[in-house]
């Protein structure tokens, strides 16, 4: 989130699209309702009527997949009828700036951008790749980028995005939603009018947007209405990712993923040969004096990691080479990575607090990828169907030769810690009670084996050992034998802060070596500064740690409470808040001020995205969008693989022939796993195919979390939804001769699950372009370990899911696939 | 203590159930093995070991729009009780200084005079230990200054708790900024009662509201005239009887509730 749960109360209008807050997030509703006593409107477009759309103002179906060509019909309204917010378009975005003469647009080219190469095909083309030189902006004689701020040029990112989204008109987008035209217009109505200065509005998204073959380019349309409108920074505004698990934000902070290092650094590649090479690549400059360009202090974050990975017994270019490196080229997220353990490439696998059996996409294919392990480690509170997958439904154990391991864990009150929620706050929990048995946290797990990989890789050496060997594990009091006695996650908040690692002179205040460093503006890129993650720095000083804190004041009158909990970036709670104020530093909207200018030296409020005066002052003072090079938002995004603006594309399985945008029918760049040797034997897809005439999506219910592990072992929560389900419209029941309550079967290319149907007024059969089109919803909560292991029966959502991705970020397109549903199925 | 009410507020309820475990949670109840019978409403209905409990409801809208429906379902714990008028032991079911009324389970006889007397049909039955279970509006946690679990858990302010004049102002508040057919139902029947909502559509439109919940005039007859009759132990069972025969007759069909069938 940019802006965090409370402030959802200072919204004049909520869209909650891509997500179902009022289930799957229902403490965001406490905040929701206060803005709807205050008259905020709450909208929900959903391809189902759920329990948020049984609380809004306007309730709007959209067909699974097609989100890109209802918003994009949303900002061809907004420029079309002038609704959007001028002064903060032109000031604070890339509208104004001038793109490359030779640029092309979809509609001019195709249906793709300028730049792509690839295999043409009857769909267009596949696993192609842009070639992104096109995608530039005009430059300056000085390297600034050419703006007109009349908006007028034809070449400048305003006039090519209207040009671009004139093509979505509402008959169209409707052809392609299901969506009537009439309500297409109410929400556009509704919704543009937050483009006032004073008003704003808020996007409620999860995975509902995230997870299909477009999920970044969903949220790139939606970031560019949050543009035009001004939305951006302010209270009330934003755009806010609703995070399904509650420290999943803490882990992506930490580098949950492979392509980066904790604070958003970037994993090396095995081509940055030296450490120089590897920040120059990633330090972008500007030539701007008015540009903070933030990410200009990348090699201080980077050496500040390094030191806290290696110590100061190395030095930092060591440090640099110990540290694991990516093949160049390679991608090792989660598809590939169950992709190549069916090809048989893994001998181990680790499977740590996830149950991928029934997570991951093609549940099927990842069952097969387990048995061809030769181990396998699950980490967990209880076992799993992934633990127990050699003992599951259609599987032999005989044949399996899996040696699978279970280390029992604690839950997270059994240990002590931080979390760190959607909207950034850092907060400190306390263990409540001891771990059962033989239970142990998880850094107590990893500390253990840290020491025994340690001990083998000195006793046997092999590659790279340095890269354990030389860690620094300061993390508890030392034993004799030079290991800790237990692990003080207090000192792992503190290395994650950083320290002074010699005395430091910053400002005229000394700071002795090993106090711990304020914030993140005094570590330095000479190796004389630790920080585990840049992002941190300020959670854990020498005031204490900040986490821990529970000041419930909140002087700023707008719900920031400051005073509870951190959150980063150095407690600022409302990210981008340079943009809430108008050029002489006057909040955009008095009665909800998110920072003011005080007309001397000082910002008011909360944390200032920068303490520079405001843009009046001129050559002094700093744009406020300062995570960008030339500190202006990106309405014009060539950083992404699918093009520089969003473009609808069908989902890689869909109910039409056509595209009706363009002859392009998927986006181009995805990885066609189901393109003969690329994938396997198990990729299966099925588009327009009779056999599988019905959309399907899945999501998740209130009473149950993730792949159900905690929440179906909770006889008070089983008791509220006990069994998988599929949702359907009575036409399509009817259709089907199925009754409520009835046991049906899910099938699709790649598997089938068994469910109870709820025949239901909540789907309505979609109108696509004249032909009827029928879409159903399943649950992912459900397994076969728990509770009734006897059946023996896969209740998994995910044996039907595809597994294909989004190219940025290869999350699977679990919300936009086709199935049956067939009746049939035990009790 | 001042007269507390419990207002339910069902535009502002999202059918999360966190009122449904906190109950369960509180109380010590056990859960009850379920299936999905096509509908997210579960247990199916209010039982000895389900107090409270959130009833989904689809009905048909205009123009091929929807409304679904959440109804928080309880003991009305009403300012004229059925249940305590007719039950036949002696500090079984009793008013506490809240205006809750508490059934003692371990003092009933499993007559089930209180289920057939009330309105609103909240008491059951436990054929196990054959006596009568419902909620409590935890007297337990209000006697020491905190309110019912349910509320505490509500996380939208569905469910409030309060002082009672308070609490029928606020209602009748929010009913004006609702409109439209929007209206509080509770305070102006049966004595009025110590659960208020705020509906957002007319009481007949809820399955299984009554929209004139009424005593039955033979409860007063059994209360003021037989029941201290019945006190005289030798006619104690004929009055029972006959005050049973009484009640017992209008007794509206259970209803029953999930899928489509209902859900309309």
């Amino acid at each position: 989130m940019t802006n965090h749960w409370i402030d959802l109360r200072n919204s004049d209008c909520i869209l909650v699209m891509g997500s179902n807050a009022a289930e799957n997030h229902p403490i965001s509703f406490k905040w929701v309702t206060k803005a709807m006593e205050k008259g905020a409107k709450l909208i929900s477009v959903d391809p189902r009527f759920t329990r948020t759309s049984a609380k809004s103002d306007i309730y709007a179906p959209l067909r699974s997949g097609t989100d890109i060509a209802f918003l994009s019909g949303m900002i061809k309204y907004i420029l079309e009828n002038e609704l959007y917010f001028e002064e903060y378009t032109t000031e604070y975005t890339n509208a104004s700036f001038l793109i490359n003469p030779d640029f092309k647009l979809p509609g001019d080219n195709d249906g793709v951008f300028s730049g792509l190469k690839g295999t043409q095909t009857k769909e267009g083309m596949i696993n192609a790749k842009y070639d992104k030189s096109t995608w530039s902006f005009q430059k300056n004689a000085d390297g600034t980028p050419k703006k007109d701020k009349t908006l007028k040029d034809p070449n400048c990112v305003f006039q090519l995005l209207k040009k671009h989204v004139a093509r979505y008109t509402p008959e169209k987008v409707s052809a392609i939603t299901g969506t009537p035209v009439e309500k297409l217009d109410k929400i556009y109505k509704a919704y543009a009018a937050t483009g006032q200065s004073n008003k704003a509005g808020t996007i409620m998204y999860a995975m509902g947007w995230t997870q299909h073959t477009t999920g970044v380019q969903n949220i790139r349309t939606m970031s560019i209405i949050q543009l035009l409108l001004g939305n951006m920074g302010v209270a009330g505004g934003g755009v806010n990712a609703l995070r399904g698990e509650s420290n999943v934000q803490g882990s992506t902070d930490h580098c949950l993923l492979f392509h980066i290092l904790p604070g958003y650094l970037k994993t090396p590649k095995a081509s940055q040969s030296t450490f120089k090479a590897y920040n120059d690549k990633y330090t972008p400059k500007t030539n701007d004096p008015m540009s903070a360009n933030w990410w200009s202090n990348y090699p201080k974050y980077s050496a500040s990691l390094m030191r806290a990975h290696y110590g100061m017994n190395t030095t930092l270019e060591e440090a640099y080479n110990h540290t694991p490196k990516l093949d160049d080229g390679v991608n090792y997220s989660w598809l590939n990575i169950f992709d190549e353990m069916y090809k048989g490439k893994f001998t181990g696998f680790f499977a740590w607090g996830q149950n991928p059996t029934c997570s991951g996409a093609n549940a099927n294919k990842v069952r097969e990828g387990l048995k061809r392990l030769k181990w396998m480690v699950n980490v967990n509170i209880f076992d799993n169907e992934t633990g127990s997958f050699w003992n599951g439904p259609g599987m032999n154990p005989k044949e399996i030769d899996t040696e699978v391991f279970m280390l029992p864990c604690a839950a997270s009150m059994e240990k002590e810690g931080s979390i760190t929620n959607s909207g950034r706050w850092m907060q400190w929990r306390y263990k409540a009670t001891n771990p059962p048995g033989k239970a142990m946290p998880d850094g107590e797990i990893i500390s253990e084996l840290y020491y025994k990989i340690k001990e083998l890789y000195e006793k046997e050496g092999g590659k790279n050992p340095e890269a354990i060997t030389k860690l620094s594990w300061d993390y508890g009091l030392k034993m004799p034998d030079g290991k800790i006695k237990h692990f003080d996650t207090h000192l792992v908040a503190k290395e994650i802060n950083g320290y002074f690692l010699k005395d430091t002179t910053v400002k005229g205040k000394l700071y002795k070596k090993g106090t711990l460093v304020p914030s993140f503006a005094y570590l330095q890129a000479d190796g004389s500064t630790s920080s585990g993650n840049w992002l941190y720095c300020n959670s854990y000083t020498e005031k204490g740690n900040m986490a821990a804190r529970r000041g419930k004041s909140d002087p700023s009158g707008i719900g920031l409470y400051s005073n509870w909990s951190w959150c980063w970036p150095v407690n600022r709670r409302i990210l981008y808040n340079r943009a809430s104020v108008d050029k002489n530093g006057a909040p955009w909207a008095p009665e909800k001020p998110v920072i003011w200018w005080t007309g001397a030296t000082k910002w008011k409020g909360d944390v200032p995205d920068g303490g520079w005066a405001p843009l009046s002052a001129g050559a002094s003072s700093k744009y406020p969008f300062i995570m960008k090079p030339e500190g202006h938002a990106h309405i014009f995004g060539p950083g992404r693989a699918d093009g520089p603006f969003p473009e609808h594309y069908e989902p890689l399985e869909c109910p039409v022939e056509n595209n009706l945008m363009s002859k392009q029918f998927v986006n181009p760049v995805i990885k066609r796993f189901d393109i003969k040797g690329i994938g396997s034997d198990m990729d299966k897809r099925a588009t327009c195919d009779p056999k599988y005439p019905l959309v399907c999506t899945t999501y998740r219910v209130s009473e149950h979390w993730q792949t159900g592990v905690m929440t179906r072992w909770q006889p008070w929560l089983m008791e509220l939804q006990p069994d998988m389900f599929v949702e359907m419209s009575r036409e399509l029941a009817k259709n089907k001769g199925i009754n409520n309550g009835d046991k049906v079967k899910v099938k699709s290319a790649r598997g089938e699950v068994v469910a109870v149907a709820i025949v239901t007024g909540r789907f309505k059969p979609f109108n696509i372009n004249g032909m009827t089109v029928h879409e159903v919803g399943i649950p992912w909560h459900y397994g076969w370990r728990f509770p009734n292991p006897q059946k023996k029966e896969m209740r998994s959502a995910n044996l039907v899911t595809p597994n294909v991705g989004d190219p940025n970020t290869m999350i699977p397109e679990s919300k936009a696939f086709m199935v049956d549903v067939v009746k049939g199925g035990t009790k | 203590m001042t007269q507390k009410i419990m207002l339910v507020d069902l535009s502002k309820c999202t059918a999360c159930r966190s009122c449904q475990v906190a109950c369960k949670s509180w109380n010590g109840l056990p859960a009850e093995i379920t299936e999905n019978r096509g509908s997210y409403q579960n247990p199916p209905d209010l039982s000895p070991t389900t107090y409270t409990l959130i009833r989904f409801q689809e009905i048909d809208d205009k123009e091929n729009s929807i409304k679904w429906l959440f109804r928080n379902e309880k003991c009305f714990h009403c300012e004229d009780a059925g249940c305590m008028k007719v039950c036949p032991v002696p500090g079984c079911i009793t008013r506490k200084p809240s205006g809750a009324i508490v059934l003692d389970s371990t003092k009933c006889i499993g007559c089930k005079y209180c289920y057939h007397a009330c309105p609103f049909s909240i008491p059951r039955f436990d054929e196990a230990s054959e006596k009568m279970y419902k909620c409590h509006m935890c007297h337990d946690r209000v006697d020491e200054g905190m309110i019912p679990a349910c509320a505490k858990a509500c996380p939208t302010g569905a469910i409030e708790f309060g002082d009672k004049a308070i609490m029928i102002k606020k209602a009748h508040a929010r009913a004006k900024v609702l409109g439209g057919d929007a209206n509080v139902y509770g305070d102006q029947f049966v004595g009025g009662t110590h659960v208020v909502y705020v509906l957002t559509e007319k009481p007949g439109i809820y399955d299984g509201l009554p929209e004139k919940p009424k005593v039955s005039a033979a409860i007063g007859l059994w209360k003021d005239v037989l029941k201290p009759l019945s006190m005289i132990s030798i006619l104690g069972g004929i009055g029972a009887s006959f005050a049973y025969y009484l009640i017992k007759g209008p007794k509206r069909p259970k209803f029953d509730e999930g899928g489509d069938n209902n859900e309309q």
